[in-house]
């Protein structure tokens, strides 16, 4: 069921169809394109509401609003700009979809801008029918990169773990929430997806030999492999940029200590060397460093150390206990997990080169930050109302959207990359 | 409940669990499929978007009449029984510590003496945290723990090749609870025969 929308002006509900997941948008963004984008022609034959995804796409991200389009515009159409200026829009998106004979289909779009009355794009693509959606979210994707100078996020995929009683399963969605697809089913805990560069392969953590080991699997095959199954726990994998190399927790020496490992396996090389715990490693997307949590200095607190071992400094003074570190893609941002002196879990960021500090929401027991990577949206995991959900927030934190499913808890999400 | 009701209990909870998902449940070993990335103009090359009388058209999908792109193939793992220990095996922790509590030491004294009698003996200690902090936190907590316990067995005269730590962090909680009392029951090591 969806809740009433919070200060929302523009009636941005976005409810999808057949969904397992809901989507629920609150707060409104200081500025909003407006973006009229009516239905397409054929596509109500053709049985795909790809208009109406693109519209969620958009409204999804804060940046846009919707400006009600009350006929189908096609890409061949000539529309009058003016009319829509008039209507509010900035921007109006035309086209049509089509099933060719070998049963695929066409997508063809054209955007215009109706402030300069000018063609800004035109764009067509032939998928298989079951890549529809895939399609409706590129288009997004191409309004979004050409109205804002940034790409989208919306043909990319998330990953998390729904656990259910004594039921854990590993489910890839789009970024919209919908085709939830099991990459893993276990009677044993999972925990700590991580998606590999390109996009293929999730490590994660799986307890189903009686302790953590780390295994990663081919995603269109489900061939999967075990990384890491030294003496005690292994766990919080992290892929390095080039994809050649994974950050571990290993505590085969004692204590949780960071180990760097290839990808293919093999013998693990030590990174840090403390009495204390060293884990959830993740590494700078320049690959030169990684950031950690040690609970050296007493409580736990973030940490980076340069990919040979050296220069460990520690990066978080603010709380006495910060976790989960997440970088954003430009390396500029650190978003993590501070425990208030309440007792609340609360999702921060903070600007490495400033120092500045940023509260994101104003839940308790947030955990599991990770950015897009268009570095402008942070997925992560929260409790609201007695359920473990997932939400998505701005960089600001006041555009945020839930993704819930109903008797399940939602947990660990990682945004995968772009180019699936 | 007998293993053939659990096993179509099981089968009946992932059946409707995956029911809402978008592909279908297929556990026989498909190919390895390659996928040729599609490139989209306009939406990572501005510099080739035409504005112009035709859209541009796009590379066609590499999989033309059937399967997704995107398809994630499902494995699915078979259940293992899980029992948990009797209360003479346990030590309870406090918050965010691995320090053995004074209480706890005649039950771990009592399991390394056995441990040194029967050196054929084996057993593996499982850490366990509360559910506050992150997963992974809690994972390297609660070896803390185990690791704690095992060289106080190992001190007290058990050899360090009969034991094993591990962790299930705030995986395997005894208590579902959201309060102290139930907190202070999950943060546990518990000694098992292997």
């Amino acid at each position: 069921m969806l809740q009433a929308l919070a200060g929302s002006a523009a009636g941005l509900a976005a409810a999808s169809a057949q969904a397992q997941f809901r989507i629920e948008i609150s707060g409104v963004g200081a500025t909003q394109i407006p973006v009229a984008v009516p239905d397409l022609r054929g596509e109500r034959e053709a049985g795909v509401p790809i208009a109406a995804i693109v519209r969620a796409d958009l409204l999804r991200s804060g940046v846009f609003r919707s400006v009600d389009s009350p006929a189908a515009v096609d890409e061949n159409a000539q529309p009058v700009l003016g009319e829509w200026r008039a209507r509010g829009a900035d921007a109006l998106l035309g086209g049509s979809l089509s099933r060719l004979a070998d049963g695929r289909f066409e997508l063809r779009v054209r955007l215009w801008d109706a402030v300069r009355n000018t063609e800004l794009l035109g764009q067509s693509q032939v998928v298989a029918a079951g890549d529809l959606r895939l399609a409706a979210h590129r288009v997004a994707d191409a309004v979004h990169l050409k109205l804002t100078g940034e790409p989208g996020v919306f043909a990319t995929r998330i990953a998390f773990v729904v656990r259910q009683g004594r039921r854990w399963t590993l489910q890839v969605t789009d970024a919209d929430g919908e085709g939830a697809q099991t990459a893993l089913a276990s009677a044993e805990p999972i925990i700590s997806p991580a998606w590999a560069p390109d996009g293929r392969e999730l490590a994660y953590v799986s307890f189903e030999a009686q302790k953590a080991m780390v295994w990663v699997q081919d995603l269109p095959s489900g061939t999967r492999r075990v990384l890491a199954a030294f003496r005690g726990s292994n766990s919080a994998p992290a892929w390095a940029p080039d994809g050649r190399t994974l950050a571990l927790t290993l505590s085969r020496d004692s204590v949780a200590q960071l180990y760097l490992m290839p990808r293919e396996g093999g013998t693990p090389r030590r990174l840090t060397n403390s009495p204390a715990i060293d884990t959830e490693a993740v590494f700078a997307p320049d690959g030169r460093r990684l950031y950690f949590v040690s609970d050296r200095g007493g409580a736990p607190q973030i940490y980076r150390v340069a990919v040979d071992g050296g220069n460990v400094e520690r990066v978080t003074f603010s709380g006495g206990y910060n976790i989960s570190p997440a970088i954003s893609p430009d390396g500029r941002l650190l978003a993590y997990v501070t425990r208030l002196p309440g007792g609340a879990f609360r999702l921060m960021t903070q600007d490495l080169e400033s120092g500045a500090l940023q509260s994101l929401t104003e839940t308790a027991d947030d955990e599991s930050p990770s950015f897009a990577p268009n570095g402008r949206l942070i997925v992560y995991a929260t409790r609201t109302q007695g359920r473990d959900v997932l939400m998505t927030t701005t960089l600001d934190g006041k555009i945020k959207t839930r993704l819930l499913t109903t008797g399940a808890d939602m947990l660990e999400p990682a945004w995968g990359p772009f180019g699936r | 409940m007998n293993r053939t009701l659990q096993t179509t209990l099981c089968g009946l909870a992932v059946a409707a669990l995956l029911a809402g998902c978008g592909s279908s449940v297929n556990l026989a070993e498909p190919p390895v499929e390659t996928r040729t990335p599609v490139p989209v103009a306009g939406a990572r090359t501005p510099a080739g978007t035409s504005v112009g009388a035709t859209p541009t058209p796009v590379a066609p999908s590499a999989n033309p009449a059937g399967t997704p792109e995107s398809r994630v193939a499902t494995v699915d793992l078979a259940r293992t029984p899980v029992s948990a220990a009797p209360t003479g095996r346990i030590v309870y922790f406090d918050f965010d510590s691995f320090v053995i509590r004074d209480d706890f030491k005649p039950l771990i004294e009592g399991h390394a003496r056995s441990l040194a009698a029967q050196r054929a003996r084996r057993m593996t200690v499982e850490g366990h945290t509360d559910e506050r902090g992150s997963r992974e936190y809690n994972l390297a907590l609660g070896q803390k723990r185990a690791e704690a316990v095992l060289r106080s067995l190992a001190l007290l005269g058990a050899n360090e090749t009969q034991l094993e730590a591990v962790s299930f962090g705030e995986e395997r909680p005894t208590d579902e609870g959201r309060d102290e009392a139930a907190w202070a029951k999950n943060r546990r090591a518990e000694l098992k025969d292997r």
